[in-house]
């Protein structure tokens, strides 16, 4: 227990840390929820759950600014969440039902929202990654001072055009953030089986990309490292890459056996580095809050997604109709 | 207060599967995280972790137990201080409205219907009398790349997962173990990459197999199978070619939205340069995925992932291989021909026998390969039935349907009772919700009712 012991004191507000709390909490108290209505057949396909990332959409929303931009791939509801997309409308797309964010056609793995400025839900392995740095390209073309969070996975690092966008991107100096949320494993290939760069934040050297790794499990430095990132592309000097250094406590997706690392190594993780249990100590500790303080925000939390979950449940399959509509604007 | 625990889905197909043990009795507390059980799916055995925290008061299936369906109660999960026996208040899956589909109809057994043995115009795949191993399309694809890889040292297998999880989807189990890391590969994802490595290997000398996860995925690649692979051999003046295979799952799955459910059939049929196979039995999956590594061209071989799992009858022969451009007559018929390919063959002979019922009798082509395309076979059956409906997964559009339709109209349209009909998906990017999806996919009803408009019933 490592990381309960070193606990320090913090400069950071009570306010402060508590939504932090609130909000890795919800996406994780959503995601064990998410699994449970999959076991039950209510949700299909696949479904990746976000269990031991938090800490890195948190953090990097509380650098971002209304009007900012953020995309990702297929493990993508805790992004969704932190950027304050419904809980019942994330939950009641998983279920395939009307009331889902993307009326049920999307699911799991294909949400947006305009309102929140969320651009996906990406199911093509690095696809993401150039079209975070379109987005970047209309918000400068436009002139407006807005970034684009950019989120891909250690796996996606490898694919081509991810540095054939890092080489635009800088060429343009684009208003864009190369978030690489590295668990450490791509489906069931650890990333040392994958890659030659141990530290993936280095490639963005050869492109003139400043960049840097950041502890994952700590939502402080997420959030200290995200506003870095944030102010050099918001002054108008083109790309940032974080390499988020994380660590996925579930499975790829549902189905899969995780037999590729032990049981120790999970469990390790998630007794010495959870996110989630980090800030509660912290919160205890600089007697910014009680045990029972605590208990109440962890039974408003279990409210809200169990709203969610009954949301998803009830809320009607999409009209037959709505097979043929959305197909063409 | 006692709640139950339910057989867990634990795979996008998954409707029953075998609780192997038990890792806690009753008696024990469990915490959320705790792995309980250990259950089999067809493709893998899975880890089950507890949700909630309380005591096992009660298990209920014992360990061992085959075929425990989804939702089942598995054991009862009580609060501490309470009686190990408490009764469960009705658990939540109960609690879902009746509402909720099943899995998408794509995922429903559907027990292959092996047609009565025709009479007439089938020459048989393998001598009378072979014997015949009932065997899944996924272990007689491996068995073809396996017994391939024995008898020619150039041959080896690349993709993402394929060699230390074994396949994605199991395709490739034990391979890593038998050929070793030489030629079992597993790459980055990086498709566009390491086709074109595999294509240049195949320049040089060796003979790739190239496994994309799903072909969703070789859209990334497209250009090194189009114009790479393909276009060689004519731009060198026959001096050099890519002898190599790509393949991997293509077509619907279940519930996985509109980026992971397209078949990409009539694409690559399009391409000269290019050879195309797609099977529907496993004893054609491993006839013709051994042919076409034998094969001096590049072919592209899609596979289905909800055949994987589906037993048919294979020959036990040392080498038992299936020519390209030989469609298979499942079923003789005089009414109408239906001819389909892949998937779509599991919807033609399910209508074949419903219509059966009613007195329509319908012969049934299985295409097998779209390139080269058995198009005699189509028009020899069609002057008999003088009418005909094809089948395909695909958007209607171009479809592969509609290249048959132009063929038959300009070689047999004298011999046509009725137009042809195209029996495809519909022209909808794939949705996710179960109802939506049932409804994009091409269903046996819609054949039929095909068949009786070109039979004027
Ligand atoms: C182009 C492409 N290739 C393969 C896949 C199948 N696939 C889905 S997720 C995945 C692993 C991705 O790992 P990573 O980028 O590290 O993200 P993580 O899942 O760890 O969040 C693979 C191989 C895909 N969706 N797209
Ligand atoms: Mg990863």
């Amino acid at each position: 227990m490592a990381a309960r012991k070193s606990v320090k004191k913090t400069n950071v507000s009570a306010e402060e840390l508590t939504e932090h709390y609130r909000s890795m909490l919800l996406i994780r108290r959503f995601e064990e929820k998410a699994g449970q209505l999959y076991g039950m057949g209510l949700i299909g396909g696949f479904c990746h759950l976000y269990i031991g990332q938090e800490a890195v959409v948190v953090g990097l929303e509380s650098a971002a600014e209304e009007g900012d931009k953020r995309l990702t791939s297929y493990r993508d509801h805790g992004h969704m969440l932190a950027c304050g997309m419904e809980a019942g409308g994330v939950m009641a797309e998983l279920t395939g039902r009307e009331g889902g964010l993307s009326k049920g056609k999307g699911g799991s793995m294909h949400m947006f929202s305009k309102e929140k400025h969320f651009y996906g839900g990406h199911g093509i392995v690095g696809a993401q990654v150039p079209i975070g740095a379109g987005l970047a390209f209309a918000d400068k073309y436009k002139d407006n001072g807005r970034v684009t969070f950019t989120y891909f996975g250690d796996g996606a690092s490898n694919q081509g055009q991810v540095y054939e966008t890092f080489n635009m991107a800088a060429l343009w100096e684009l208003p864009v953030i190369f978030v690489i949320e590295n668990n450490q494993y791509a489906m069931g290939t650890s990333q040392q089986r994958s890659s030659v760069t141990p530290d993936i934040y280095t490639r963005g050297a050869a492109f003139g990309i400043p960049g840097e790794a950041v502890d994952g499990m700590s939502v402080l430095a997420v959030k200290d490292a995200g506003e870095r990132a944030v102010a050099h592309c918001r002054a108008g000097k083109g790309p940032y890459i974080l390499e988020v250094k994380t660590y996925r406590y579930r499975g790829h997706s549902m189905s899969d056996p995780a037999k590729y690392r032990t049981r120790e190594e999970v469990q390790k993780m998630r007794e010495e580095r959870d996110p989630i249990e980090q800030v509660r100590a912290m919160l205890l500790e600089n007697k910014y809050a009680t045990e029972d303080d605590l208990k109440a925000i962890d039974k408003e939390i279990k409210e809200v997604v169990n709203q969610s979950a009954d949301f998803a449940r009830t809320s009607p399959e999409p009209a037959l109709e709505e097979l043929w509509t959305d197909i063409y604007a | 207060m006692a709640t139950e625990i339910l057989m867990p889905a634990l795979s996008p197909t998954m409707e029953e599967g075998t609780l192997a043990k038990w890792l806690v009795k009753e008696g024990d507390t469990v915490n959320s995280g705790d792995v309980m059980a250990e259950i089999e799916t067809d493709k893998a055995t899975m880890e089950f972790e507890a949700v909630d925290e309380g005591i096992i008061g009660k298990i209920l299936i014992a360990e061992g137990t085959e075929a425990v369906k989804v939702n089942t109660a598995i054991a009862i999960l009580v609060e501490d201080g309470e009686a190990l026996d408490a009764t469960p208040t009705t658990a939540a899956a109960a609690a879902a409205p009746a509402a909720v589909e099943a899995p998408a109809p794509s995922a429903a057994p559907v027990a292959a219907s092996v047609p009565a043995a025709p009479a007439v115009d089938v020459t048989p795949d393998w001598p009378e009398g072979t014997e015949l191993v009932q065997t899944t399309v996924r272990e007689a694809l491996r068995d073809a790349m396996a017994e391939e890889m024995r008898s020619d040292d150039g041959v080896f297998l690349m993709g993402e997962e394929v060699a230390e999880y074994q396949g994605a989807y199991k395709i490739s189990q034990g391979l890593l173990d038998e050929f070793g890391a030489k030629r079992v590969i597993d790459t980055p994802i990086t498709e566009h990459g390491f086709t074109g490595i595999a294509v240049g290997a195949a320049f040089g000398g060796l003979k790739p197999i190239v496994e994309f996860m799903t072909f969703n995925f070789a859209l990334q690649a497209m250009d090194h199978i189009i114009n790479s692979a393909a276009k060689t051999l004519y731009m060198s003046g026959g001096q050099m070619g890519a002898p190599m295979v790509f393949r991997g799952a293509n077509g619907a799955a279940a519930r996985v939205g509109a980026q992971h459910s397209q078949d990409f059939a009539a694409w690559f049929m399009q391409i000269p340069g290019l050879k195309v196979a797609m099977p529907y039995s496993a004893s054609d999956a491993k006839g013709l995925l051994k042919s076409a590594i034998r094969d001096p061209n590049p072919v592209v071989f899609l596979e289905n992932e909800i055949l994987y799992g589906r037993a048919f009858d294979v020959p036990k022969l040392d080498d038992y291989t299936v020519p390209f451009g030989k469609a298979r007559i499942w079923r003789t018929g005089t009414d109408v021909t239906i001819v389909s390919f892949g998937i779509g063959m599991q919807y033609a002979l399910e209508a074949a026998d419903k219509l059966a019922e009613d007195g329509i009798s319908a012969e049934v082509i299985d295409l097998r390969t779209l390139r080269p395309m058995d198009t005699p076979a189509i028009i020899k059956s069609v002057m008999k039935t003088n009418r005909l409906v094809t089948v395909e997964e695909g958007w209607p559009q171009g479809s592969v349907g509609s290249y048959i339709s132009s063929v038959v109209m300009q070689e047999a349209f004298d011999y046509l009772d009725a137009p042809v009909i195209n029996c495809t998906g519909k022209d909808v990017p794939m949705p996710y919700a179960a109802n939506l999806e049932k409804h994009a996919l091409i269903t046996t009803e819609e054949v039929i009712e095909a068949v009786k408009q070109v039979t004027y019933r």
